[in-house]
């Protein structure tokens, strides 16, 4: 039966119809987990695995809708509507969700596999899954997504889920303040966003904030150019905010306090991305705004791959070097994008590797992690040989990060670089291709701090258990084969197929940007070498000089934060607040109080005296009548038929004189 | 042919006792023949105007009200059985309970 109504449906979208279970799955493993989790045995991972696993195939079920080419599919039922505003909720699934379900689904089974053996034996086990659950379900909502409104609703639990988890060990002073630095840094984002999104409602005429709808209204042009800009760079912010760009990146190196599962899946892999891939659902809206939103918003890529990755390669915890890598690499996806039609789908298409060699790099950190108990470089040295699979798995991620071919990033990077030279967009391309050769530098720090060298830590580590090294492999293996989706070189052009816009050219693939890409990735991996393969204490980049010290203090950009932004609001505005608060708003609030009192002592009295008054004559009058009357029911059956004969009699007389 | 003056006296007659019969008796059997007495010379009303108007439907009737009488009888005794059962008397006027 459910087959022969696939069949049936296979014209009008086939499995992608049922996408909005995917996003439903992780919320019921969430309930159960929450209410059952500590009375399961194993205290319920199950759940969201099991769920998770469900959704994975499911995803892919729906992603063979769009190998075939078939359709888009859209659904939505009413919410709720205010005035001429129609709230909707359903999915919206193209091409680019089907993708972004099946990034989301493959990290997050592998995290909670992987958080199997990694939070074993934590005191907050289950809650832990918990949220993970919610975290899984709430990005999936954001990418199925009909409207904007309930991709708000997913994008904010999204911020809810990363402060919980960031925070996870909250004991630790240090920990719970990086929670609330990034919830209330990614919230500064947010605000704008918000507002775009009402930009975006009211230039359709305060009608609709269904997705397709707007989009396909900025398509036609039938958005006023102001509007649009307007609305663009206000959803920028909020993409600023959640994937880290410029000025707003400071929350994800701090988030690195959460425990490592969480950082592959939130802020390497799934929810950091969630900006650019809204950037890249509302792309019309970009698009048919003035030029200067998309030169900004290169300008801040640009700004952000390079900081980063200068920041990158002087840390010493193993987590700060991928976070501040993830930043970078979330500004080449950015990069991508502000470069317009052509390079949508390059951008969309790092996101898409991106997710799998990052989110394996950080569990890799965290299996070495686990084995050392420190985060900290120095401390390690050497590990290549007790953990051979880590090893391997994290030189494959380095690798692919460091745009190394055939792995997956040298696609995706080489494609973003080489597409910034064909749109002429030079200085871009420029800082692009020079932060790839840092990029190559500092992985290449990383893995020899890590893994070569002699052991400079404590006790005699070993190598992870299968549940850790399972996913890693697992990761790893995607990591070497996803790149080949769009596969330039060899006329494949899979991705561009299912995630384009417009009518989705492929450029032609070009042998001299690849090589200069491979030299450049071989050149920082040489360099690297050369400077870390006899490493000593005190770090080597010290040489740099100011530069170095300037980097130590991230460009003072906590600092100027906290100068400029926080001790003036909590010294000057606080207490400006704090005195309106007490000497005008409290003054009104019992002014207020006060009227309200006297009104309704009055009221009070009315009531009593003349309303109760009168209901209690009323009763009072009727209970005397009936007082009388009653005398008149004796009990005694004669004399009721005495009163009988009488009315008869009387009746009778009455009748008769008419 | 017997003139309608007779019966129509003879139920006066006989409805008229029927009420003292049921408002001044005290044995509670003596009230309910006394209703019997008061629906028959209604009965016999019927009967009598039936016969004057040559029309049949006053005495179906009438044959009705025997129906309903015998009825009424059959629940009526029950009860005086079971006020006896309970009081070992009959007297109505001391049956008043139910009052106030």
């Amino acid at each position: 039966m459910i087959a022969a109504e696939v069949v049936e449906h296979a014209g009008n979208g086939g499995f992608a119809r049922y996408a909005w279970i995917v996003a439903l799955l992780p919320f019921v493993s969430t309930v159960l987990t929450l209410f059952f989790g500590r009375r399961t045995p194993g205290k319920g991972a199950v759940y969201g695995i099991t769920a998770i696993g469900v959704g994975l195939v499911l995803s892919l079920l729906v992603l063979w809708n769009f190998v075939q080419d078939g359709p888009t599919v859209h659904d939505a039922v009413d919410w709720f509507s205010i005035g001429s505003l129609r709230m909707q909720v359903g999915q919206y699934v193209d091409g680019l969700t089907a993708v972004m379900l099946i990034v989301v689904t493959v990290v997050s089974l592998c995290v909670h596999v992987y958080s199997l053996g990694y939070m074993h034996g934590d005191e907050r086990y289950t809650w832990f899954f918990v949220v993970l659950s919610l975290f899984t379900g709430a990005m999936a909502n954001v990418v199925i997504a009909e409207n904007l409104f309930q991709l708000l609703v997913g994008w904010e639990v999204m911020g809810i889920c990363s402060y919980l988890l960031i925070g996870h060990w909250w004991e630790e002073h240090a920990n719970s303040s990086a929670a609330i630095k990034a919830f209330l840094v990614t919230r500064t984002g947010d605000i704008p966003f918000t507002f775009g999104i009402f930009a975006l409602v009211v230039a359709t005429g305060a009608t609709t904030s269904s997705i397709p709808a707007i989009t396909e209204a900025a398509e036609r042009g039938e958005l006023s150019i102001v509007w649009a800009t307007a609305a663009a760079l206000l959803l920028f912010g909020g993409a600023i905010g959640k994937s880290a760009q410029f000025p707003l990146h400071v929350w994800l190196p701090d988030a690195m306090a959460g425990p490592t599962p969480v950082s592959a899946l939130i802020h390497a892999a799934t929810m950091v991305a969630a900006g650019v891939f809204m950037i890249g659902r509302m792309f019309q809206v970009f698009l048919h705004a003035d030029p200067i939103v998309l030169t900004i918003v290169s300008v801040v890529a640009g700004i952000t791959m390079l900081i980063a990755a200068l920041l990158a390669m002087i840390q010493g915890d193993i987590k700060r070097v991928l976070a501040y890598s993830t930043v970078s690499q979330l500004a080449y996806m950015v990069a991508g994008l502000s470069l317009g039609e052509a390079g949508y789908t390059a951008g969309l298409f790092h996101l898409f590797t991106h997710a799998f060699f990052k989110a394996l790099l950080f569990l890799g950190a965290g299996s070495v992690i686990h084995a050392v108990h420190t985060n900290e470089m120095t401390e390690m040295g050497g590990l290549r040989r007790p953990m051979p699979r880590t090893f391997w798995t994290f030189l494959i991620g380095s690798a692919a990060l460091s745009g190394i071919p055939p792995l997956s990033g040298f696609w995706s990077k080489d494609e973003i670089i080489s597409t910034a030279f064909h749109e002429h967009s030079y200085i871009l391309w420029a800082v692009a291709a020079f932060t790839a050769i840092l990029t190559a530098f500092y992985m290449t720090r990383a893995v020899l701090l890590t893994f070569f060298g002699e052991y400079r830590g404590h006790g005699h580590p070993h190598e992870s258990p299968a549940v850790i090294t399972g996913p890693l492999i697992v990761l790893a293996a995607l990591s070497c084969v996803v790149g080949f989706l769009n596969a330039t070189a060899f006329n494949i052009y899979e991705f561009s197929e299912w995630v384009h816009i417009g009518e989705g050219e492929h450029p032609p693939f070009n042998y001299g940007f690849a090589a200069l890409s491979i030299v450049g990735a071989v050149l920082g991996i040489a360099a690297g070498y050369r400077v870390y393969s006899r490493y000593r204490e005190p770090e080597p980049l010290r040489a740099l000089g100011p530069l170095y010290v300037v980097l130590e203090n991230k460009y003072y950009l906590d600092e100027i934060g906290w100068r400029g932004i926080v001790r003036p609001v909590r010294d000057q505005v606080s207490a400006a607040t704090y005195w309106t608060n007490q000497h005008v708003l409290d003054a009104a609030v019992n002014a207020t109080a006060w009227v309200t009192r006297k009104v309704a002592g009055v009221a009070n009295l009315f009531d009593r005296r003349v309303i109760d008054g009168a209901v209690n004559a009323a009763a009072g009058t009727a209970g005397f009548t009936g007082g009388l009357l009653r005398y008149l029911q004796s009990g005694n059956v004669q004399r009721y038929a005495a009163f009988l004969f009488a009315g008869i009699v009387l009746l009778a007389i009455v009748f008769t004189r008419v | 042919m017997i003139r309608l003056a007779l019966p129509l006296l003879f139920s006066a007659a006989l409805f008229s006792v029927g009420v003292y019969g049921v408002l001044a008796r005290r044995n509670a059997v003596l009230v309910l023949m006394s209703i019997e007495l008061m629906l028959n010379a209604v009965n016999v009303n019927l009967v009598a105007f039936s016969q004057r108007i040559g029309e049949i439907t006053g005495q179906v009737f009438a044959l009705f009200v025997i129906a309903v009488a015998a009825a009424e009888v059959g629940i009526g005794l029950a009860i005086v059985i079971l006020i006896y059962r309970n009081r070992e008397m009959i007297n109505i006027d001391e049956v008043n309970l139910l009052k106030w």
